[in-house]
């Protein structure tokens, strides 16, 4: 059993103003369409209570595939500015990894957004099982060949 | 003895067109040099060259048997703990992406 620490940041430009890009994330109604629904799963299931203290929790699995569910706890937000929250990732009912998320609306050009998405987490390498784990790599090497070939994966 | 990938060099290896196109063709299953250099408009040496490459980065191993060279993708090495976290990356991207659309069909690209 071992476990591996990542921190990544993503960086996207939005030419949209930060009140804007913030307000994708604090309304449920457009929360929901970006966020909820990552893998077009047949039973998706998404529940945003978007305060300090409050969390979000998303649900699913494409049909005989994984089943993920995702579960946050909002920790600080500021209004156009910030937001932090940490989340479980299971899949098939199985912690997989525990991560503290940063996300930084920043001023981009022209009015824009400069958005930083900033994650910082520890992964259980014992989560899966020794077959099963190279079983599941080369699953992915073999998805990750059909993609680049420009299959639907 | 291939290295111990890391994502870097995996992602480096990926970078380039007829790399991909031999992972491509190895996920189908293991395949000699010869058949990975067919579809590809390139000489052998620079086949060779880029199959060092993808050998060096652990995504690839190759054995020789008598004069004919087997590749195969060695999906062992890369752990499985790396793979999910490309994974949770990439969906994590996509999500990032499906936001911008959402911004621009809801407020417009003019803010």
């Amino acid at each position: 059993m071992s476990v591996t620490h990542d921190e990544f940041t993503i960086e996207r430009e939005y030419p949209q103003t930060p009140a804007q890009a913030f307000g994708a994330f604090a309304d449920p109604a457009l929360k929901e369409r970006w966020f909820a629904n990552p893998g077009n799963w047949s039973d998706a299931e998404w529940e945003l209570d978007f305060r300090v203290g409050g969390g979000e929790l998303n649900a699913g699995g494409a049909e005989a595939g994984r089943h993920n569910l995702f579960r946050s706890h909002f920790h600080d937000i500021v209004e156009g500015e910030r937001i932090v929250y940490s989340y479980d990732l299971f899949h098939d009912r199985r912690l997989i990894s525990v991560s503290l998320t940063t996300v930084e609306f920043l001023a981009g050009e022209g009015g824009g957004t400069r958005l930083l998405f900033t994650e910082q987490g520890v992964f259980f390498d014992g989560a899966v099982a020794a077959g099963e784990r190279e079983h599941g790599s080369g699953r992915l090497l073999n998805r990750l060949g059909r993609f680049l070939a420009g299959e639907e994966v | 003895m291939a290295t111990a990938p890391t994502l870097d060099s995996a992602f480096q290896a990926l970078a380039d067109p007829s790399r991909r196109s031999m992972v491509t063709r190895l996920s189908r299953g293991p395949a000699s040099v010869s058949e990975l250099a067919a579809p590809l408009e390139m000489s052998l040496p620079a086949v060779v060259q880029h199959l060092d490459v993808l050998q060096k980065s652990g995504l690839v191993r190759s054995e020789k048997v008598g004069r004919v060279r087997t590749c195969r993708l060695e999906p062992a090495p890369l752990r499985a703990v790396e793979g999910w976290i490309a994974e949770h990356r990439a969906d994590l991207e996509s999500r990032l992406d499906r936001l911008g659309d959402v911004l621009d069909a809801t407020f417009g690209r003019d803010g």
